[in-house]
């Protein structure tokens, strides 16, 4: 390994109150790649996603974040430094037109004196069509896939080093969620790193470069995309018939 | 009652109501943005009024102990947090110019200026000076250790500031009221039909606040950034709005709001250093009439409150208050019937 990685959170700790909901995560992103967390609901997923933007504070470890610990650091800061997340429930401003929530994804940006945010958007536009034929629209009007093109969107405007997506094809239909994916893979190919949790791990693993297995509050497994793709545990806990209608499990 | 009378009353109805508008709109503001039910915002109000009155004599007004005073606490809190966070000497710097020597700064100006009496308009921005960084301070002392305490804490936190509050104003003002030169004293209209500048200065001078909000709202990145804030706090943190800098600009408008609304009525109505809770309150009746989200409606309610206000004090003038807030229980089951439940969404969360 040359260059150092991208993110790096070590020895990872969160807990809701006195219950412990990560024991010492240690997980790594390199630049311009995909990493895929997988595991059973509430294993802890969504946790160390909210744990890594800031949005939860650690109570052990640390997180570096382009050579810098950032563990201390509020949310904002995170963002500005380049971390953005796309979390399970969208958080969209609902009472926003499409194009103020995307505005408002560059807040950072703009708040620093960036002009350019204006020329951002159509790009984004470019990316997602739809969103383009509903400017004007409040989001909260828009379909469920929909919302999930603007919370991306929305989290773009950042210009993020690294994207954070939680569970983006929740609640979708399989054809829209393939789409997703797609972008997701072409984000990629422009240099963005993508920390990426799904349901669907055989898509997941399938544009990863790098996947863990979480399993209650700890790393199971990990390695290659390929490596967990054929290793029969994860095969046979994430990647049979079950795993096409996600179920809760234990 | 003859229409003359009628038409007296009207007008003066919505002059009281164009304020208690205006405090609606800082009361909706802020509780949307901070979820705190900003019982002292009329404080600002009577502050404001009595530092002009003081002004307008040739004194200084107590306001600039409060001003330096707040800046030095605030100053120490912000102190405290950095050095927790071991960046003190990061942030030193621009904390002792925001928090100390700026706030010295405009006590010093307003000391020196006070004897030479001035006019009204440098009385007046003098008053602005020293009143609206008032807000931010309150907000980064009393309200943000507790951001995320419940809409309940919160209001029990403004009770306490609003005693406060009060408190400081006898302190610095005294127990007299206070009533300050009008802006100018011609008359529009003659007979039954005069209409006083003054009375033309608030309502303008309102509608032209409330049109400049509307801009802030709409327009503005920052007055959007507010709006986000509102509606969805995570969401809003993830796009790198800090929960605190919309905290600050809430209360800072807030201020603003209160301090140019006790400009504005300080030359109709004698202040009291007591006079702040009254005027809160009659414009939390039209914010609730509002349902403490609609900006439009709130105005709309707090004139109609200006209105009832008005009629009342002439058919029943000792049951003024009694009326205006018993208005509340019957608007208050309606809605409670009929709109969605804003606080226990709000726990919910
Ligand atoms: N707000 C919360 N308060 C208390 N416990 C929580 C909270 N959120 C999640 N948990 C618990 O933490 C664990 C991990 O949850 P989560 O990170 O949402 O899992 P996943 O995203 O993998 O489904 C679960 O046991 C869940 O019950
Ligand atoms: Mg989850």
């Amino acid at each position: 390994m040359k260059a150092p990685p991208l993110l790096q959170a070590t020895d990872l700790r969160v807990a809701y109150g006195k219950i412990e909901a990560l024991y010492g995560v240690n997980l790594q992103v390199e630049p311009g790649s995909i990493v895929s967390v997988i595991g059973p609901n509430g294993a802890g997923k969504t946790t160390l996603l909210a744990a890594l933007m800031g949005v939860l504070p650690l109570s052990g470890g640390r997180v570096e974040f382009a050579g810098r610990d950032v563990s201390k650091l509020s949310v904002e800061v995170r963002v500005a430094q380049g971390l953005s997340l796309v979390p399970e429930r969208r958080e969209l401003f609902g009472e926003l037109s499409v194009e103020d929530n995307l505005r408002l994804g560059a807040f950072a940006r703009l708040r620093r004196g960036e002009r350019n945010a204006a020329g951002d958007l159509e790009s984004i536009y470019a990316r997602f069509p739809r969103l383009k034929d509903r400017r004007r629209q409040f989001a909260a009007t828009l379909s469920g896939g929909e919302r999930q093109m603007l919370a991306i969107g929305r989290a773009l405007m950042a210009r993020p080093k690294l994207l954070m997506l939680d569970e983006p094809s929740l609640g979708l239909a399989p054809l829209i969620t393939r789409e997703i994916l797609h972008i997701v893979a072409e984000l990629r190919d422009t240099g963005v790193a993508i920390l990426l949790i799904e349901q669907n791990a055989r898509a997941a693993l399938q544009i990863s470069d790098l996947g863990y297995v979480l399993e209650t509050g700890e790393v199971a497994l990990q390695g290659s995309a390929t490596e967990l793709a054929n290793d029969p545990r994860v095969i046979e806990s994430y990647l049979g018939l079950r795993s096409a209608t996600p179920v809760a499990q234990t | 009652m003859n229409t003359d009378i009628a038409l007296w009353m009207v007008q003066d109805g919505v002059v009281t109501g164009a304020i208690y508008g205006l405090m609606a709109l800082a009361l909706v503001l802020v509780f949307a943005v901070t979820r705190v039910i900003f019982v002292p915002q009329g404080e600002f109000v009577s502050m404001a009024g009595l530092t002009l009155g003081t002004l307008q004599l040739g004194q200084t007004p107590g306001t600039v102990y409060l001003l330096v005073g707040g800046g030095l606490l605030v100053a120490a809190v912000e102190m405290v947090q950095a050095a927790r966070l071991g960046l003190l000497r990061q942030r030193l710097p621009r904390l002792i110019l925001a928090w100390i020597i700026l706030p010295v700064a405009m006590a010093m100006l307003v000391v020196w200026l006070a004897p030479h009496k001035l006019g009204s308009w440098v009385e007046m921005a003098l008053t602005l000076g020293l009143i609206v960084p008032v807000g931010p301070m309150l907000y980064r002392i009393a309200y943000r250790p507790l951001a995320n305490a419940s809409v309940l804490v919160l209001f029990i936190v403004s009770m306490a500031v609003h005693y406060a509050l009060t408190g400081i104003e006898l302190a610095m003002f005294g127990g007299e009221g206070l009533r300050t030169n009008a802006i100018s004293d011609w008359v529009l209209g003659s007979g039954s039909m005069k209409i006083g500048a003054q009375s033309i200065w608030v309502v303008s001078a309102s509608v032209a606040c409330m049109v400049v909000l509307w801009f802030f709202f709409e327009r503005s990145l920052y007055g959007k950034a507010l709006r986000a804030t509102a509606i969805n706090r995570v969401g809003a943190r993830l796009v790198g709005i800090s929960t605190d800098l919309a905290g600050r600009t809430a209360f800072l408008l807030a201020a603003a709001i209160g301090a140019l609304s006790g400009l504005l009525m300080s030359p109709i109505t004698t202040v009291y250093f007591d006079s702040g809770l009254m005027i809160g309150l009659k414009g939390f009746v039209g914010a609730i009439l509002g349902g403490m989200v609609s900006y439009p409606l709130a105005v709309l309610g707090a004139v109609g409150v200006g209105l009832l206000e008005s009629f009342s004090s002439f058919w029943a003038s000792a049951y003024k208050e009694t009326i205006v807030f018993t208005l509340l229980i019957p608007v208050l089951l309606w809605r409670s019937l009929t709109a969605r439940h804003l606080v226990a969404e709000d726990e919910e969360e």
